[in-house]
């Protein structure tokens, strides 16, 4: 077993605290809430400390938000229907974009690889793809519109322009441009979760996907591309991605989100039962049937639901995690 | 507005809860019960009629349950009718008047009773989706409705 050490709380913002990301460069990291706030996050010596506050950015909670891959740009989602794109081309950060579109409030935001591509979701049931076009220029390249609810998480695939959604509608699904004509289309559709998939994670090849769920479990899925050496029947030339392994029984209420770290290859999970749950891959696993297994559960790691965790980028080992409480707090992995 | 359920039966609202000599003694510590619980949302005013949730045994004391240990209260509620519409409205007073009220320790349930209403699963769901119901009580218009219902009258 391992042990999940607590290095620092950080009580800054008020009110729920609904994300927070690493830079690139796992020196830093933003965070976001019901207070409307993005905040900046550096290390000072041993201390992290709010380097920076943005504070005029969005009317409502502010539910996510990523940094771009070059780390120069900050975008970030919110309920009030838009998407900021933040950056410090003159100094200071400024908010040099707001994406409109979405009818209602955009749940989460994600850069692709390139930087190239932005993508958002929302209650409005749609994806959205923007391409970054000029100078501080966005132009919306796709409008999805594949789910039949409410749409909760975006990310983009680590090496390749896939991108994946997950949603109040139970599923999964992944979608990319059809080169013939450019438009985006969705290519698989993810089902076996009961209930609402709340955050989704890459490995780091991109052949495996991680799901948490609000049926208290988490799924691992696997890619097969067509003529898998396995024999799993693909469609329409297009990779299938099945459910390998489905992790329950460790979770007790709703899982918000979950990181699959590319250093170490560790899943971490953020519960509605206050844990912080980080789970490995047995070692003699079969690569089409893996076993998971928790290796270490810190209960009433927050106070209140703990709504998102990220591992760093850089530092093996060196998690955030945040809170209804209002608290972020900074962890330390040791196998 | 048309009212779904024009004659909805009318029950007599319980006595008043006595309080035991102990319950005043400061030294003794009192923990959460479903009859604490049930005080906090027994007089939310139901949004078609000038009557409390009490009183049309929407909420009642025996359908609520407290686990003290784990810090998790449930509260099942009984529409008047299978396909009244206000259900979800309904539902948010109860959430939202526990999430004010109760200490933050808890979690909260709030779902329809088994079998009492047509769309009780989605209802359900969407009580159960904490961002949802944080973007609704975001939501202006939604917010003034909910505290009306919560206003505390004819008390």
């Amino acid at each position: 077993m391992g042990k999940l050490d607590l290095c620092e709380t950080l009580s800054k913002h008020v009110g729920r605290v609904w994300n927070v990301a690493w830079h690139p460069k796992g020196d830093a990291f933003a965070s976001c809430g019901e207070d409307k706030t993005i905040r900046i996050w550096a290390k000072e010596g041993n201390k992290w400390v709010n380097k920076i506050v943005l504070a005029d950015g969005h009317k409502r909670t502010i539910r996510s938000v990523a940094w771009s891959p070059c780390g120069n740009y900050l975008a970030s989602a919110s309920f009030d229907a838009t998407t900021a794109i933040w950056d410090k081309k003159s100094g200071e950060f400024e908010c040099n974009a707001t994406l409109e579109g979405h009818e209602n409030e955009v749940k989460s935001v994600a850069w692709s690889k390139s930087g190239n591509l932005l993508a958002t979701c929302s209650r409005d049931k749609s994806v959205w793809v923007w391409e970054v076009a000029e100078e501080d220029e966005y132009e919306c390249a796709a409008v999805l519109n594949a789910h039949t609810q409410d749409v909760k998480k975006v990310i983009w695939h680590p090496n390749t322009d896939i991108l994946a959604s997950a949603s109040y509608d139970n599923t999964i699904k992944l979608f990319k441009e059809d080169p013939s004509d450019n438009d985006w289309v969705s290519v698989a559709t993810l089902t076996s979760h009961d209930s609402t998939v709340w955050s989704i994670a890459f490995d780091s090849s991109g052949t495996r996907l991680a799901s948490c769920s609000d049926d208290n479990t988490v799924k691992i899925w696997q890619e097969y591309a067509p003529n898998n050496p396995e024999g799993v029947p693909t469609v329409d030339n297009e990779s299938t991605w099945k459910c390998v392994s489905t992790i329950s029984g460790y979770h007790t209420r709703t899982i918000y989100d979950i990181s699959w770290c590319h250093l170490t290859g560790l899943i971490v999970t953020a519960c509605a039962d206050d844990t912080i749950r980080i789970l490995k891959e047995d070692q003699e696993s079969d690569r089409n049937a893996p076993n998971f297994s928790c290796v270490s559960s810190t209960e009433r790691s927050h106070s209140q639901d703990v709504n998102c965790v990220a591992w760093n980028p850089v530092v093996s080992g060196l998690l955030a995690s945040c809170s209804d409480d209002g608290n972020i707090k900074l962890w330390s992995y040791m196998e | 507005m048309e009212l779904e359920n024009i004659n909805p039966n009318i029950y007599k609202k319980i006595n008043d809860r006595p309080v035991l000599p102990e319950e005043e003694d400061d030294d003794v510590e009192d923990e959460f019960d479903s009859r604490e619980v049930f005080d906090l949302i027994r007089s939310i005013n139901d949004p078609e009629h000038p009557l409390t949730l009490e009183e049309l045994h929407v909420v009642e004391n025996s359908l609520i349950t407290v686990d003290n240990k784990n810090n998790i209260v449930k509260v099942l509620y009984t529409p008047t009718i299978p396909h009244c519409s206000m259900a979800t409205l309904i539902g948010l007073s109860i959430r939202v008047k526990l999430l004010r009220c109760l200490p933050p320790r808890f979690k909260v349930n709030v779902e329809i009773t088994p079998g009492t209403h047509a769309s009780e699963h989605s209802v359900n769901k969407q009580l159960a989706d904490k961002e949802r119901v944080a973007a609704a009580l975001e939501n202006t218009h939604l917010i003034k409705v909910i505290n009306q219902c919560i206003a505390m009258k004819g008390l």
